[in-house]
């Protein structure tokens, strides 16, 4: 498969995909180098310990450029949640379309669009931010995605600049995607004292169909911005997808975010918030749901490099049939970033006897005058929450379902957007069939 | 309305009920005393189906049905309610969302359409008048939170809104102050008709004052060693278990 990757890079010269600024070509070249000397992720790579990477490295992916045939814009409403001040950009098989896309009011100074346009326009801008935050050298798949680097979604917001509605990222593949992998590239800056909310989703429109998607998002939160981030992952349960979401966060910023990750056979997302100051503020959520063979692998980082910065994580898992997850969260306190205040948990409902959980804190801790608390959970549904709905005339099966949404709603309530959280509790709602 | 028949029921290999037998008529109340251990609680969980026990002899009869065949859930749809002594708390779940889930359950089990959250919160408002509380309670998580005395008082609000037949109070007094007593004791009053029946569950006599019981019996060791009137349960107060658990035992 590595082989074919090397062949599918060195005949782009000519497409789309080679065109950009000057200096964009030598960093995927560079990056198509790495990934050819270190290929894919080996079996005894502990990072990738408890999940088989067989159904990606094992099977060959085509590139895919564009689409045939545009889906109607009806068939995208269940994704796009009708909001219709928000600004929707539209990513079919990983090129943007206009049509399919709709930009809200936008303050001045902010650009919301594709990258790929952006990198036509002025390739400059972009030099400061662009593949400057997600190391290449990280992990074999951003290597490959830096390679391939072309287009996804971009948002630059000012300074001082406050975005009255969310940015919302919709990718979609078609049937025509079978089969074919997608390398979307997105990214987010926000200058100090910005503030903004900005929504990914993954989706699907043909059930059934097997891609691969392997986006990297690079994020840059300035001095004293605002980011609320919300990851939603709902591809096809064939798909494969894999995603990194590099974070860098300025003195007094504040970053929230919340990952969502019900699609996919195999779906890993990583997400590495880096904190280059004081006075930061982070807050991770993620709620993964399984069902059948599909397998969710949730990583996290978070490097706490300098003093007087908080850290807070809650990840939720719930697992049905014989479905796996895997959450590893790491926290690294480098020895000067004293009054860290750091705490994770990881908490797992299993419905079925066939589902399965491999979750491990990685606290790496060098710094003395610290606070920082990690737990994990692995648990069924509590038998007297059950007992206590039954007895109130709610039936086994409802209330099981109703003690199931209620473990995932009380991380849901944690975005701070109202709209984006009652999206995602519908969506949650949908998948464990309570409406 | 309810008849109990020689009942008994274990827990694991631990008999815990070794032959209850007690008939509540529509109208009645009736208390439930005895020292801790007695067995009074398990009564209560095994009348509203709790999974931990399993019933070994005897019957309950209840409207006619054989209450032990029910599920839990069906036992809840024929009008029995159970007010827990340890209410279940159940983090993001809201208050008026579980309610109307149940609520509308019910319904469905009797054939009634379900009510819209619309209705439904005027049904809400009106009910929550019974147990002193303002609206703000519905959105707050089941129990999540709430102080012991919060938790009873749901208990009472979520009887008010599913009008059982027959309420069963477990330990409904342990854990509140006067005032709250008084709430909780208030609402379970107003809610009492002619055509409906309670059992209070207690250790003390304290709650008995406010929900005045037409009989009270006392168990010990998984049996009613005695049934009386309400003054039985004051003589109690004033004398304690061991005096009735001596003379039962001297007279067995």
């Amino acid at each position: 498969m590595t082989e074919a990757l090397l062949q599918a890079f060195e005949t782009r010269s000519g497409t789309a995909t080679a065109e950009g600024p000057e200096w964009l070509e030598p960093v995927r070249r560079a990056a198509m180098a790495r990934f050819g000397r270190t290929g894919f992720p080996g079996s005894r790579d502990e990072d990738w310990r408890f999940t088989p990477l067989a159904p990606i490295t094992q099977a060959s992916w085509r590139p895919i450029d564009g689409v045939m045939t545009l889906p109607a814009a009806a068939q995208l409403a269940p994704f796009v949640f009708g909001h219709t001040d928000w600004t929707t950009l539209v990513f079919v098989n990983g090129i943007y379309h206009e049509a399919l896309s709709a930009l809200g009011p936008l303050p001045e100074g902010v650009q919301a669009g594709s990258l790929a346009e952006a990198l036509r326009v002025d390739g400059r801008l972009l030099q400061a931010h662009l593949t400057r935050h997600a190391p290449v050298d990280g992990s074999p798949f951003t290597a490959l995605n830096t390679a391939f680097l072309r287009e996804g979604g971009l948002l630059y917001v000012p300074a001082d600049t406050e975005l009255p509605q969310p940015v919302h990222l919709v990718f979609v593949t078609t049937q025509e995607a079978a089969g074919a992998v997608i390398h979307p590239r997105n990214l987010v800056v926000l200058e100090r004292g910005a503030r903004a909310a900005v929504v990914e989703s993954y989706v699907t429109l043909a059930p059934g169909s097997v891609s691969w998607t392997n986006a990297v998002t690079e994020v840059a939160v300035g001095a004293g911005a605002r980011l609320e981030h919300t990851r939603i992952q709902r591809e096809s349960e064939q798909a494969n997808h894999i995603g990194l979401t590099q974070v860098e966060q300025q003195r007094d910023s504040h970053y929230r975010s919340f990952s969502l990750a019900m699609g996919g056979a195999l779906a890993r997302h990583n997400l590495h918030v880096r904190l280059n100051d004081e006075n930061i503020e982070t807050l991770m959520y993620g709620l993964y749901l399984t069902r059948g063979e599909q397998l969710a692998d949730n990583h996290t980082a978070i490097y706490h490099d300098r003093p007087n910065c908080r850290s807070w994580e809650v990840y939720k898992g719930i697992l049905d049939g014989c479905s796996r997850a895997v959450f590893n969260g790491k926290v690294v306190v480098k020895p000067e970033a004293q009054k860290t205040d750091a705490k994770q948990t990881n908490r797992n409902l299993l419905l079925s006897d066939g589902s399965r959980v491999n979750t491990k804190p990685q606290l790496e801790i060098f710094a003395d005058d610290v606070r920082c608390t990690h737990g994990a959970t692995v648990g069924r549904l509590d038998e007297q929450g059950l007992f206590y709905a039954r007895s109130r005339g709610i039936p086994g099966p409802e209330a099981r379902r109703l003690l199931t949404y209620a473990f995932a709603a009380e991380v849901i309530e944690e975005v701070a957007l109202q709209p984006v959280r009652a999206e995602l509790d519908r969506l949650v709602l949908e998948r464990l069939g309570v409406i | 309305m309810l008849e109990i028949r020689e009942l008994r029921a274990s827990a694991g290999d631990t008999e815990i009920l070794k032959g209850i037998t007690l008939t509540v008529n529509p109208g009645e109340v009736h208390a439930v005393m005895g020292p801790n251990g007695s067995g009074k609680s398990t009564l209560a969980q095994v009348l509203a189906g709790h999974p931990a026990y399993a019933v070994t002899g005897g019957s309950a009869t209840y409207l006619g049905q054989d209450l032990l065949e029910l599920e839990p859930e069906e036992r809840a749809q024929a009008g029995l309610f159970l007010a827990f002594q340890y209410p279940v708390e159940i983090p993001g779940v809201s208050n008026a969302y579980f309610l109307r889930a149940a609520y509308n359950e019910i319904r469905k089990a009797r054939g009634e359409d379900e009510v819209d959250s619309i209705d439904f919160l005027e049904l809400l408002e009106e009910r929550l008048k019974l147990v002193d509380w303002g609206p703000e309670i519905m959105s707050r998580a089941v129990n999540s939170g709430f102080s012991g005395g919060e938790k009873k008082r749901n208990e009472i609000l979520q009887m008010a809104v599913l009008e059982p037949k027959l309420a069963i109070l477990d330990e409904t007094d342990s854990g509140l102050d006067i005032d709250a007593l008084r709430i909780v004791a208030d609402g379970v009053n107003r809610l009492q008709r002619p055509d409906n029946a309670t059992i209070v569950v207690t250790h003390y006599q304290r709650m008995l004052n406010y929900i005045v019981p037409d009989f009270v019996h006392v168990l010990s060791g998984g049996r009613i060693v005695r049934s009386g009137g309400k003054e039985l349960a004051l003589e109690l107060e004033a004398r304690g278990y061991e005096w009735l658990e001596e003379a039962v035992g001297a007279a067995g």
